[in-house]
């Protein structure tokens, strides 16, 4: 079994595509939808928690490919600016996932991107706004 | 048991021994106050929290022809700027927004850049534009001004806070049950979080509850440069209940600031946005306390558990100024990152970072160290416990 959090990009010729419904029904992989923008006649974008077995999930992956769909791993879209960061701690209880975690010991704010869904609620809180989304 | 002026001798000798408010702890515990007293001749403290009561004030140069932008119209990239000074002073506050910022008509409010991102890129080198008008008169004819500026090139440019270093602050949660957007964060319904604004055990008037070191005149660490205590803040209120550690258990004294904003760092100010709520300044400030005896080095010794603060409500309580402490909780449990409140645990936040302010103490630290920053003797005490000084709300008068 895999489980990847990816970001697709979808082309606007896409957008009316049943896209998501073919990964489930012939590469039977389950889906958790985290964010989704289509508008039509504009590039789509959907962050997406994807599982199931690893060799169906890599055929999946073919098949977004071949059909135009850009894939990118979720953790290089929010990054947090480690110059603007002041590791005061605002973000850490709005983090629904616990991406963001005071260290007991340095007192410093740890970024885990791999836990990280793209909510995007610490990317306002942040009184600095050090954390950035680069979709 | 030793003078201000012995230990500036011995920092001038570089024989003076300095631990931060943080190593002070351990080293009491391990050595008992008594010996702790004879070695350690100073303890540094640090805080770099949001201090909305910031500001800096500035004398631009006169311009050829000249203007008397006193009276007139001022801006610094867009930000109003107080023009009611002589002919090109002017004051900038943290808290001051555009006036085509659209504040909370889109709720909540980005707050994106204001006075104190105005300060903090100044502080970082940048240009800024410098907009004015004003009426013209006969000494003074010139009606509009739009320039670069740099302060380097300004004449004085002197950051004056007139409220920092609050003496401890509340713990803030939402108990409605929609979510509120406040100068502490984000407050989440329904107990969803609690964010604290203090740097406990680093915090400087925390290590010096009754003021016995820190007055008027102190030279302290002031956004990376040398700063010093000007007053008693505003809304000092030194008479709030105290523990029996003599540490105050809720919001009490205050400190205004100055200093050399040239010579400041922008890695210690720093523009700050509260969602739904405005602009400031996160300010960076660490104060030295000279250990004159035992008992000040008792009260600089306090850990973050035996430093209390009031959890209060954010979503009625604050805003209709109704008392009423929810919970007390010390400093320990607030790090813990959860805390019980109505018998809820309540994750924690902080506003104020205590990394930063360990850095501060460390950075005064080793300014003492190396000789470089003496320390000064008090010109005058802040208003202590017994003066009678208190802050009072508004009591509001009909005009007609």
């Amino acid at each position: 079994m895999v489980l990847k959090r990816i970001v697709l990009h979808f082309p606007h010729r896409l957008v009316n595509q049943p896209i998501v419904y073919r990964l489930v029904k012939e590469y039977d992989l389950q889906f958790n939808i985290l964010k989704a923008y289509v508008t039509p006649q504009e590039e789509g974008l959907m962050v997406l928690e994807l599982s199931g077995k690893k060799e169906n999930f890599e055929k999946g992956m073919e098949y977004l490919q071949s059909v135009g769909v850009k894939i990118q791993p979720l953790s290089q879209d929010v990054i947090r600016n480690e110059a603007k960061c002041t590791d005061c701690g605002a973000c850490v209880p709005i983090c629904p996932t616990g991406a963001l975690v005071v260290d007991p010991i340095t007192r410093k704010v740890n970024f885990y991107d791999n836990k990280c869904i793209a909510c995007e609620l610490c990317v306002k809180v942040c009184p600095t706004r050090a954390m950035e989304v680069h979709f | 048991m030793r003078t201000i002026k012995e230990i500036n001798s011995k920092i001038r000798k570089g024989e003076v021994v300095v631990v931060t408010a943080e190593e002070v702890i351990d080293l009491v515990e391990k050595k008992g106050l008594k010996r702790a007293a004879q070695e350690v001749d100073v303890v540094t403290t640090g805080t770099f929290g949001p201090m909305c009561s910031s500001g800096a004030y500035f004398n631009i140069g006169h311009s050829k022809p000249r203007i008397k932008i006193g009276g007139g119209i001022c801006k610094l990239n867009d930000v109003p700027t107080y023009t009611g000074f002589a002919a090109v002073d002017i004051y900038l506050g943290a808290t001051a927004l555009p006036d085509d910022d659209p504040r909370n008509k889109v709720f909540p409010g980005e707050f994106r850049y204001g006075g104190a991102h105005v300060i903090h890129d100044l502080t970082s080198g940048q240009d800024a534009r410098l907009e004015a008008s004003a009426y013209g008169t006969d000494c003074y004819p010139r009606k509009k001004l739009e320039t670069l500026i740099n302060i380097k090139d300004m004449n004085e440019a002197v950051l004056f806070n007139i409220r920092n270093c609050y003496q401890n602050y509340n713990v803030a949660v939402n108990l409605s049950n929609k979510m509120i957007y406040t100068y502490m964060g984000i407050l989440k319904p329904n107990l969803g979080n609690a964010n604290y604004c203090s740097a406990g055990q680093l915090s400087p008037l925390l290590k010096d509850p009754y003021y016995k070191t820190i007055g008027i005149g102190t030279r302290i660490f002031l956004g990376g440069g040398i700063g010093y205590v000007a007053w008693q803040g505003t809304q000092h209120n030194p008479a709030v209940p105290r523990g029996e550690n003599g540490i105050p258990k809720a919001p009490a004294g205050t400190l205004a600031v100055i200093g050399d904003l040239k010579q400041m760092h922008s890695h210690w100010l720093v523009g700050t946005s509260m969602l739904g709520y405005g602009v400031t300044l996160t300010v960076g400030i660490g104060v030295p306390i000279p250990i004159l005896d035992e008992s000040i080095l008792k009260y600089a010794a306090a850990k973050d558990n035996a430093i209390y603060a009031q959890v209060v409500d954010y979503s009625q309580n604050y805003p209709n100024m109704i008392g009423g402490s929810l919970a007390e909780v010390n400093y320990a449990q607030l790090k813990s990152g959860k805390i019980k409140v109505q018998g809820k645990d309540v994750p924690t936040g902080a506003l104020s970072s205590y990394s930063k302010a360990r850095d501060i103490a460390q950075e005064l630290k080793s300014w003492i160290k190396k000789g470089d920053f003496l320390l000064t003797e008090p010109v005058a005490p802040l208003p202590g416990v017994e003066s009678g000084y208190s802050f009072k709300g508004l009591k509001e008068r009909p005009i007609a």
